[in-house]
């Protein structure tokens, strides 16, 4: 009985903890319905129509498409970078090799306004001008963090044996390279890049900072909601990225997943 | 002469300031299965990890078949590896790591399926070739890591304690497999262990290293009948060290004999003690003696004809026995 009781009790806690955490999402796809333009409880009329209103806004097209280019960059960028110095820091046996990994890890604990700032104010004295390329630059400098902590968290994981046997038996640096060690971190890298792509898409503060006069989509969103017109419109556009953004997350989980059970196995 | 298989000269490598192979030289013939055996930390692992190519000598020379390869790179010299960990290729099939070595030397398919095929046989796996190495008891996977060398028909076959994962049943039938299988595809093989026992079982030769030098080389029986050291002494199997007018001695504890104090001996040399146990082991008996003259000294008799020693309880005083050449003089002993 009181084994019944601690458990409906669990059960009550984990559901106040889910409400909690998802709760506000919902609210804002329950208003992307709502046909009035001021939120009120309960919803009065239904509507689909400002999805048609979103859909036809060349501003939020625009920022879409900006937010897109600069994540597809900043991943690909992040993508080639992140794991070269995975494979040189986990490789090298040099003095201060610990110190070089928390400075690779360092800009994503680093609060978003300092890398802001400190590229902005760079960028100013370089004279060069605000525009998508400083947007890829600054989202790169923590999509890197992520590509690069996954890829040598597998590498740390992976027996130093491994890449001996390949040598071992014949095959060049380049061979081992492609054979066993790609093949070997594949899933690193693709988790670790739809986790790079998720961060970029949505990042407001350093973007604030490299995005000259250009929106992304974040900055659209959080320029809207300042000025209050366009409040449906916001909704709408937040469920469409909540919706975009479950996908990489979706399958970066299932990955990194299905990698724990094969290497218990 | 042909050139030697293996030939080491004047070998020393250091890690951090520590030396851990101290100027070792020794050849390996070809055919020959050698074995190297110390305790962890005698540098057996290191000599044979700079014959594989995975480290470089600080000072001297390695030849493999009468060539220099002291600078050569793994990829390059003609020796395999079966690896402690057996370091199978998670993500490839069974056949898939065992055509490995072949694939990267761009030896074609249809023959590369062949050989693989073949090795496995050799290995009684041949069914299994689909599976992953994930799929595989800890014997398979070892089976397997002696395929994938051994398909590459190497000079040499280095195989870095190779049996140490696997249980003492297994084990057993694995020396007696591996041994098997190197007499029918006659590579040389270079065997790490610190297992005395199946390092006696295997081997043509041993070689016994202790803090980065070889206390003795020599066959199996050459070194425990002869024993060219204390350390050796102890380390193969068991050993009475005993020192009497300035020579030290060591006695095994089979060829001692055992009496009741005061009983007429057949042996030359006799010395009198306390017997403080009688371990019963199944195929033989331990009895432990503490001799008057101090020192602890094992005996082993056969439970053949352990009959004889029924009313001999601890605290009896007993008298040990021994023959002079079945003594050994460690002092005079040369290397």
């Amino acid at each position: 009985m009181k084994h019944r009781l601690l458990r409906s009790g669990q059960w009550l806690w984990v559901s106040g903890v889910l409400v909690f955490l998802f709760a506000p999402i919902a609210t804002i796809v329950l208003f992307s319905f709502d046909r009035s333009n001021i939120e009120s409880w309960p919803i009065h009329h239904w509507t689909t129509s400002w999805y048609s209103v979103a859909w036809h806004d060349t501003a939020v097209r625009q920022a879409f498409v900006l937010s897109l280019k600069a994540a597809v960059a900043a991943t690909a960028l992040a993508l080639i970078l992140g794991s070269l110095a995975a494979f040189g820091v986990h490789r090298a046996r040099f003095f201060g090799r610990d110190t070089i990994s928390l400075l690779f890890v360092l800009p994503i604990a680093l609060p978003g306004i300092i890398t802001g700032v400190a590229l902005n104010s760079t960028f100013q004295w370089a004279g060069i001008n605000l525009s998508l390329w400083t947007i890829i630059i600054g989202h790169t400098t923590f999509c890197i963090v992520v590509v690069y902590n996954n890829v040598i968290a597998r590498l740390r994981r992976t027996s130093s044996t491994l890449f001996e046997a390949s040598a071992d038996l014949g095959a060049s640096t380049g061979q081992t390279l492609r054979f066993i060690t790609f093949p070997l971190i594949a899933t690193a890298l693709v988790s670790g890049a739809l986790l790079a792509f998720a961060l970029s898409f949505d990042e407001v503060i350093v973007t604030t900072f490299t995005a000259g006069a250009q929106n992304t989509l974040p900055i659209w969103i959080f320029g809207a909601i300042r000025l209050g017109q366009q409040l449906p419109e916001v909704n709408v556009v937040v469920t469409l990225v909540v919706l975009i953004m479950l996908i990489p997350i979706a399958v970066a989980v299932r990955l990194t997943g299905r990698d724990t059970m094969s290497s218990r196995a | 002469m042909a050139d030697a298989a293996v030939e080491i000269r004047d070998v020393v490598k250091h890690f951090a300031g520590n030396v851990v192979v101290n100027g070792v030289s020794l050849s390996v013939e070809a055919g020959e299965f050698f074995t190297m055996l110390g305790p962890s930390g005698s540098g057996k692992t290191t000599l044979l990890r700079m014959i594989a190519g995975f480290e470089t000598p600080d000072a001297g020379v390695i030849e493999l078949q009468g060539r220099d390869v002291t600078r050569q790179p793994a990829n390059v010299r003609p020796v395999n590896t079966v690896f402690q960990d057996y370091a199978l290729f998670p993500h490839l099939s069974v056949t898939a790591n065992v055509e490995y070595g072949l694939r990267v030397r761009r030896v074609p398919r249809t023959q590369r399926r062949e050989r693989a095929q073949a090795a496995l046989e050799m290995v009684r796996l041949a069914h299994l070739g689909e599976r992953r190495p994930g799929q595989l008891s800890g014997g398979q996977r070892q089976r397997v890591a002696l395929a994938r060398a051994i398909v590459n028909e190497p000079a040499v076959l280095l195989l870095d304690e190779p049996l140490g994962a696997l249980d003492l049943k297994l084990r057993q039938e694995m020396q007696v497999e591996l041994k098997a299988i190197q007499r029918r595809v006659g590579i040389t093989f270079i065997y790490v262990t610190h297992d005395q026992e199946e390092a006696m079982a295997m081997s043509d030769r041993i070689a016994i290293m202790n803090d980065g030098v070889i206390e003795q080389l020599g066959t199996p029986r050459e070194v425990y009948e002869r024993p060219a050291s204390p350390f050796v002494a102890r380390f193969i199997g068991t050993s009475n060290i005993l020192t009497r007018s300035g020579t030290t001695w060591s006695l095994r504890p089979e060829r001692l004999h055992l009496d009741l104090e005061g009983a007429p001996s057949a042996t030359l040399h006799r010395e009198v003690g306390v017997l403080r146990d009688v371990i019963y082991l199944g195929m033989n008996t331990r009895f432990v003696i503490d001799l008057d003259a101090g020192e602890e000294v094992i005996v082993v008799r056969t439970n053949a004809e352990v009959g004889r020693y029924a009313t001999f309880a601890a605290g009896t005083r007993v008298a040990v026995g021994w023959n002079v050449a079945d003594g050994v003089t460690l002092d005079a002993a040369v290397i």
